[in-house]
C-alpha cells in the first residue's frame, strides 16, 4: 500500500529502461520500496534495470518485454504486469520516443512510430490501468509527458504534440478516477540530459534523471496534479503561453 | 470524514440492512484515502449471514470500521468491503452492583459515558477521545491515563460476540483465551466484533481532583511521572517538543482521581455526576499553512506559560480524559496533506529513546503539534497489544517537513533495536520488517487467526502494507 507520505510499496513501470524511471526505481527502492516490475522493449536493457533494482535493494523484481507500437497487446502486458505484483501501488508510464524531425516529417511511418509510442501505447495502456487501479480501490499513476506538449514548438512538433495528447488525457483520466482511490500525477520534466537526448543542444533550465526523480518523490507525498521538473518551467511556459502566435512561429526554438 | 449520528439504543422496526456503496475512506490523519463497499449492517445478526457471506466473494477481503479514529489505515480496506458498525448501538442494563453491561459494537465511549454517568459508572478505560467504538476500543485494545494502575481496555471486557467467516464465536479469556486475545489488540483482523460485555467502574462524582505540576527539563518529567505514578491512579504528560538544550523534553504533568461528593464545591453537588459538555465544530475551510514551526513554537511557549504547578484543582472528566473532544474535527486543522501520529512504546531500561525521539526530529526540522508521554504498567496477554512496561510517547507530525519521512524510519530502527514498537491504531507509515521485529509474536497471533479465517477473508490496508496476515489477498 502507499504510506501516508505517498510512498509506494509494489511499482510497475512502463518504459523501465529510460534514466527518468531507473532513476525513479533507484530512489524509490532506496526509500522502502520492495516490489518492482519493468516492462520495456529490450530484453538486454531491461535485465540491466532489472539487475540494478536489485541492486537497490528491491526484494522481488521481475521484467515484462513489450513493444509500445504493438497497440494492440496494450491490454495484455498491462494485464501482466498487475498479474506479476497482485497489487500495484504506483504505476509508471515512462515510455517515450524522441525523433529528429528533420528526418521524420516526411516519412508517416516515423511520424505514425512517434505519435504511438508517445500517446497511442501509453493512452491504451493507462485505460487498462485504470481498469486496474479501481478494481483495487486504490493506487498512483506517474505519467511522463513533456515541456514540449505544453506550447509545441516547431523544431520538436511531432514529440510536442504526441506528448500534448498524453498530458491532456492523463490529466482527464485523473478527473474520472475521482473517488475511485487512484489518481494520477502528470509530470512535464524540461530538457533531460539523458540517452533520450544524448547529442542533442542543452538549453538553459536543463535537468538530470536524479532531479526529476526527486520532483516525483516530493510530489507524490504532496499530492501535486501536475509537476514541473525544475519547478521555474511553470513560470516560463506561463510566459510562452502568452506570446502571440506571428511571433511564436519566428522564435528560434 | 463521513459521519452519522450515532445510535444509542435499541432501534424501531429494523430496516433492511442497505446495499453497500463505494465510499473513499481514509483515517483521522486524513492521509492515503483507498475506496471500498461500505456497507452498514443493521443488526448485530446481519454481519455473520449476510455481510461476511457477500464479503466472501470479494476478492480484496473485509474489516470493520467504528468512528475512524485510526490515524492510518487500520479502517480501511481498499476494493474490498468495508463494515461501518454505526448500527450496532445496543446498550444493555448495567448490573447495580458490578457495574457489568452488554454493548453493541457500534457504540461510542460517548454514548457510554453518557448512560453510565446517570448511574454512577465511569469507563474503565478512556484515551484521549471518547469519539471511538467498542469494537474500535477492543481491535486497538486502547489505553488510558491509568495504564499503569488499570492495564488496556480489554482487561476490562470479559466477553466478546465475533462473527469470523468460520461462524459467530462468545469469547472469553476462560472459553478460548488465544482468540480472545488475539482479538484483543488484533486490528480487527480475527472478525468482526459485534457485541461485548464491559466492566465500568463506579465513580461518586464526574469530577477529577488534578494536581499539575511544570517540569523544566526531561529527566525531571519523566521522575515527576514515576513518582505520581505510585500515588495517582490518573497520570500524562505534556511535552513542548519545540524546547532545545537543557530545555529539551520540558512539559506539563496531570495526575488525577476522581473526586468524591464531599469534595465538590456546595454549587457542583447538585449535580455531582453532570456529562461532559458536547465539542465544538471547526469552520472546514481552514487557511493553508496555518500550522507551521512558528504557530507550533509559539503555541506550545504560551501552552507552557499559562500553566503553574498547583495542586487539588477540581476539573470535569470531560476536560481531564477528552482534550481532543473540545474541538471534534480538529484533524482538518492540518490541511490537504494530513497529519501523521507517531506513538512508541520503549521498555524502562530504554527510556532514553523519548528524549532522542524529540531531538531527532527536530534536526529533522519536523514540527510537532502535540506529544503526549506516559507510562505503562504491566502489559496484557495479547500478542499484537500495544502496551508494554515502560515509557510511551505520542507525537502529532503534519505531513510536509521533507525531513519527515525519512526521520520516522530512523525512528523506527532506534525503537525496534530498543525491544520497543509502534502504535497499529496510529501508524500509516511502518515498514513490514520493522513491524516483525517490533511484534514477535507475530506468529502466534496469525495462527489463531488461521484457526477462525482460513481464508484470509479479513484484511484491511494496515494489513496489507505491513504483512500482518501471512498470505494476504492483494
Amino acid at each position: 500500500m502507499n504510506d501516508a507520505f505517498g510512498h509506494p510499496d509494489s511499482v510497475l513501470v512502463f518504459g523501465g529502461t529510460s534514466d527518468i524511471a531507473r532513476a525513479l526505481v533507484r530512489a524509490l527502492i532506496a526509500d522502502g520500496s520492495t516490489r518492482v516490475v519493468l516492462a520495456g522493449r529490450d530484453p538486454a536493457a531491461l535485465a540491466a534495470a532489472a539487475a540494478e533494482a536489485t541492486e537497490a535493494g528491491a526484494g522481488f523484481v521481475d521484467t515484462v518485454a513489450f513493444d509500445a507500437g504493438d497497440v494492440d497487446r496494450a491490454e495484455t502486458v498491462v494485464d501482466s504486469g498487475f498479474s506479476a505484483l497482485g497489487r500495484v501501488d504506483l504505476v509508471v508510464m515512462a515510455v517515450g520516443l524522441l525523433v529528429d524531425d528533420e528526418d521524420a516529417e516526411r516519412d508517416p511511418v516515423q511520424v505514425a512510430r512517434c505519435v504511438t509510442v508517445n500517446f497511442t501505447w501509453p493512452a491504451a495502456a493507462l485505460s487498462r490501468v485504470a481498469h486496474h487501479l479501481a478494481a483495487q480501490g486504490s493506487g498512483r499513476v506517474v505519467v511522463l509527458s513533456s515541456v514540449a506538449g505544453v506550447r509545441v514548438r516547431r523544431s520538436n512538433y511531432i514529440y510536442g504534440s504526441a506528448k500534448a495528447g498524453l498530458d491532456a488525457y492523463a490529466r482527464t483520466l485523473n478527473q474520472t478516477l475521482a473517488g475511485s482511490g487512484a489518481t494520477v500525477t502528470v509530470v512535464r520534466p524540461g530538457f533531460v540530459r539523458s540517452k533520450m537526448t544524448a547529442g542533442r543542444r542543452v538549453p538553459p533550465l536543463s535537468t538530470t534523471p536524479e532531479a526529476v526523480a526527486r520532483d516525483i518523490v516530493k510530489a507524490l507525498e504532496d499530492g501535486t496534479e501536475v509537476v514541473w521538473s525544475p519547478r521555474k518551467l511553470q513560470g516560463l511556459f506561463l510566459l510562452l503561453g502568452l506570446v502571440p502566435e506571428p511571433l511564436w512561429r519566428r522564435l528560434p526554438m | 470524514m463521513p459521519k452519522a449520528p450515532r445510535a444509542t439504543g435499541p432501534k424501531g422496526a429494523p430496516a433492511k440492512t442497505q446495499e453497500p456503496e463505494e465510499h473513499a475512506l481514509s483515517g483521522w490523519g486524513r492521509t492515503s484515502p483507498t475506496t471500498a463497499a461500505l456497507i452498514a449492517p443493521d443488526e448485530e445478526a446481519d454481519i455473520f449471514g449476510s455481510v461476511l457471506g457477500a464479503a466472501a466473494g470479494s476478492r480484496r477481503g473485509v474489516i470493520a470500521r467504528g468512528l475512524g479514529r485510526s490515524y492510518g489505515d487500520a479502517a480501511q480496506c481498499a476494493g474490498g468491503v468495508v463494515v461501518d458498525t454505526k448500527n450496532l448501538g445496543r446498550i444493555g442494563p448495567i448490573d447495580p452492583d458490578t457495574g457489568v453491561l452488554d454493548v453493541g459494537a457500534g457504540v461510542s465511549l460517548d454514548s457510554l459515558l453518557r448512560v453510565g454517568l446517570q448511574s454512577g459508572w465511569f469507563l474503565p478505560v478512556s484515551p484521549g477521545t471518547r469519539q471511538v467504538t467498542i469494537g474500535g476500543a477492543i481491535a486497538a485494545d486502547i489505553h488510558g491515563k491509568n495504564h499503569h494502575a488499570d492495564g488496556s481496555f480489554c482487561r476490562h471486557v470479559s466477553s466478546v460476540t465475533l462473527a469470523t467467516p468460520t461462524g459467530v464465536h462468545e469469547v472469553s479469556p476462560d472459553n478460548d483465551p488465544e482468540l480472545f486475545w488475539a482479538t484483543a489488540g488484533g486490528m480487527g483482523l480475527t472478525g468482526i466484533v459485534t457485541s461485548a460485555r464491559v466492566s465500568m467502574r463506579k465513580v461518586e462524582t464526574s469530577w477529577m481532583r488534578v494536581d499539575t505540576e511544570r517540569h523544566d527539563d526531561l529527566d525531571s518529567l519523566m521522575e515527576g511521572l514515576e513518582r505520581v505514578d505510585r500515588l495517582s491512579r490518573y497520570s500524562v504528560a505534556w511535552v513542548d517538543c519545540g524546547a532545545a538544550g537543557s530545555k529539551l523534553g520540558r512539559g506539563l504533568l496531570d495526575a488525577g482521581d476522581h473526586a468524591g461528593v464531599s469534595e465538590l464545591p456546595a454549587k457542583r453537588k447538585d449535580d455531582p455526576l453532570a456529562p461532559p459538555r458536547r465539542g465544538l465544530k471547526m469552520p472546514s475551510l481552514v487557511p493553508p499553512g496555518l500550522v507551521n514551526p512558528l504557530t507550533v513554537a509559539a503555541f506550545n511557549e504560551a501552552w507552557f506559560r499559562k500553566s503553574p504547578s498547583r495542586t487539588g484543582r477540581l476539573r470535569h472528566l470531560g476536560g481531564f480524559f477528552h482534550p481532543l473532544d473540545a474541538v471534534s474535527n480538529w484533524n482538518l486543522v492540518f490541511g490537504r496533506r494530513g497529519f501523521v501520529q507517531y506513538q512508541f512504546a520503549v521498555p524502562d531500561a530504554q527510556r532514553g529513546v523519548v528524549g532522542q525521539a524529540i531531538e531527532i526530529l527536530q534536526e529533522a526540522g519536523a514540527p510537532c503539534t502535540l506529544a503526549v508521554l506516559k507510562r505503562f504498567g504491566p502489559e496484557d496477554p495479547g500478542p499484537l497489544s500495544f502496551p508494554i512496561p515502560g515509557w510511551t510517547l505520542a507525537l502529532d507530525l503534519p505531513v510536509g517537513p521533507p525531513g519527515l519521512r525519512s526521520a520516522l524510519r530512523r525512528l523506527d530502527g532506534i525503537v525496534a533495536g530498543a525491544g520497543g514498537r509502534v502504535y497499529l491504531a496510529k501508524d500509516a507509515r511502518l515498514e513490514p520488517t520493522r513491524f516483525a521485529a517490533m511484534y514477535p509474536r507475530l506468529d502466534e497471533f496469525n495462527l489463531v487467526r488461521r484457526r477462525v479465517d482460513p481464508e484470509g477473508m479479513l484484511q484491511s490496508d494496515l494489513a496489507r502494507r505491513l504483512g500482518i496476515c501471512e498470505d494476504p489477498r492483494p
